[in-house]
């Protein structure tokens, strides 16, 4: 995934989009946006930063996971089998991006009456668990039965990518030197989160145009 | 000036609270006791054996209340190849036969043998602490030799504060002076450890460290006092009791401290801010360190 941060208007529009989706409980959000003002008057910035799990090359949550919950698949997406999950939140303090989330027992967002989404996006198997961003996976995995690509055909793109009114959230394969998450790296100056960690993030973030 | 809104500085964790903390202090402390066993005679071996298998459950209690799903607990038990919890769980059941032979008397190899399964026991707790990459207190590889050594120093003194409490049997001469040699290595490790952290934690990560230090040093202070002196004093065995409790107090505050008060998370940082408008990407911000 890719965030242009010279895009990014702070709009949560993606942590709403995240929400709805996925029904996270009060208080865990998947995806949202860090605001960050920065200097002193006149040289004032204010920086939008789109934050959720980064799905590492390397990610320190497999390794410690005790119980093998924790998975990447081949495609590279960091899933958690909730089935098998005994919810110790060691990958969530081995998350230098604190994107493990874990409720134990079921809230609802309006007091007592869950919203539709709440009733329809339910799994009794996420409580107690750990949870956290799946890059909207059943999505992706629909791309090959409908000859589709994920990044570029909302019907098979993350729901936060379709939802941002900026333009600012790009999706794609960085293995593929011809996607569209390449073609815009190849051309800008960009970060990833805690690089210094050696995790290889699967996040990046665009600053400026490659001079 | 920086400000942020969403969380961006560190902030202390909540996944793992007294009860994380609990198996550190109780497989810590009992782990060392085991340790302590071949040095502290024949007759105290198996009441020794027993308090500290009791710590080492009560640990490992403490984590299952903590755990989301306890009935599942035996998956733990799935990823041998890389998990230190899944380590130190496979530890335990050979931690608990082998004291159960040294409490029935199956001699000293045995004890040796308990010895050997403790010290495996807390490098295992340790390695699982650093394993919390998330964390930058706990990530430093510095946090390996502070845990075990705290575990060696806090287990001897329990041992000996047991003996000099109870008419188990002959207290060992060497015990005092071992409690002692164990405390000033672990302060040594201490500091080293602190050192070492500098402008690599959060600096509330690194003020709850150093609140903390100023106890720690009072506490073995007091211990290395009454340690010395009870060696050295005819009939100051209770001397040695509360030398022994004090290093145990030491070693239990040091890992409460760690793993609750300075785990603070890593944060989140940008090496630069993007461009707005006309210009070009400006130096980052880094809030909270």
């Amino acid at each position: 995934m890719v965030a242009d941060l010279r895009r990014c208007v702070g709009c949560q529009t993606c942590t709403a989009a995240c929400k709805l989706t996925n029904a996270t409980p009060p208080g865990i959000q998947w995806r949202r946006v860090l605001d960050l003002e920065s200097g002193e008057y006149p040289d004032v910035r204010r920086t939008f930063v789109p934050v959720s799990c980064m799905h590492c090359g390397d990610p320190p949550c497999l390794d410690v996971c005790p119980t093998k919950a924790t998975f990447k698949r081949d495609d590279g997406i960091v899933r958690i089998n909730a089935e098998v999950c005994i919810g110790c939140a060691y990958c969530a303090v081995a998350c230098p991006y604190q994107q493990r989330h874990i409720v134990k027992r079921r809230e609802l967002a309006y007091g007592a009456q869950a919203t539709a989404a709440e009733d329809a996006r339910f799994d009794p198997r996420s409580i107690a668990v750990s949870t956290k961003c799946t890059f909207c996976s059943d999505r992706v995995d629909q791309a090959a039965s409908l000859g589709l690509t994920p990044g570029v055909d909302p019907q098979v793109t993350p729901a936060c990518v379709n939802s941002c009114i900026a333009g600012a959230l790009h999706f794609g394969d960085r293995d593929d030197p011809c996607s569209n998450v390449s073609e815009l790296l190849a051309h800008s100056v960009h970060f990833r989160m805690h690089e210094e960690l050696n995790t290889d993030p699967g996040f990046y973030y665009i600053v400026e145009e490659r001079p | 000036m920086i400000s942020s809104v969403g969380r961006i500085e560190p902030w202390r964790q909540r996944n793992w609270d007294w009860r994380a903390a609990g198996n550190f202090i109780g497989g810590g402390s009992g782990s060392g006791l085991l340790l302590s066993v071949p040095f502290a005679g024949d007759a105290a071996a198996p009441r020794l054996t027993l308090l500290g298998l009791a710590l080492i459950g009560a640990g490992l209690l403490c984590v299952w209340l903590e755990i989301g799903r306890p009935w599942r607990a035996l998956n733990v038990y799935r990823r041998p190849a890389s998990s230190w919890m899944t380590r130190e769980a496979l530890l335990a059941p050979l931690l608990f036969a082998c004291g159960a032979a040294v409490v029935w008397r199956a001699g000293r190899t045995f004890e040796s043998l308990l010895a050997g399964l403790a010290l495996a026991y807390v490098y295992c707790q340790a390695r699982m602490l650093q394993g919390g990459r998330g964390i930058p207190a706990w990530r430093h590889p510095r946090v390996v030799p502070l845990l075990v050594t705290t575990a060696i120093a806090e287990g001897f003194g329990l041992g000996l504060a047991v003996l000099a409490a109870t008419a188990m049997g002959v207290i060992p001469a060497s015990l005092p002076w071992l409690t002692a040699t164990a405390l000033l290595a672990r302060g040594a490790v201490l500091i080293v450890y602190r050192g070492a952290l500098a402008g690599k934690a959060p600096t509330l990560a690194l003020a709850a460290l150093d609140e903390h230090i100023v106890v720690d040093r009072l506490l073995t202070a007091a211990a290395m006092i009454c340690l010395l002196a009870g060696a050295t004093i005819a009939g100051g065995r209770w001397l040695l009791v509360f030398g022994g409790l004090a290093a145990l107090a030491a070693g239990s505050l040091l890992k409460y401290t760690i793993v609750v008060r300075a785990s603070f998370n890593q944060g989140f940082a940008l090496p630069l801010l993007p461009v707005r408008g006309p210009g070009r990407a400006a130096p980052g911000a880094r809030p909270g360190w």
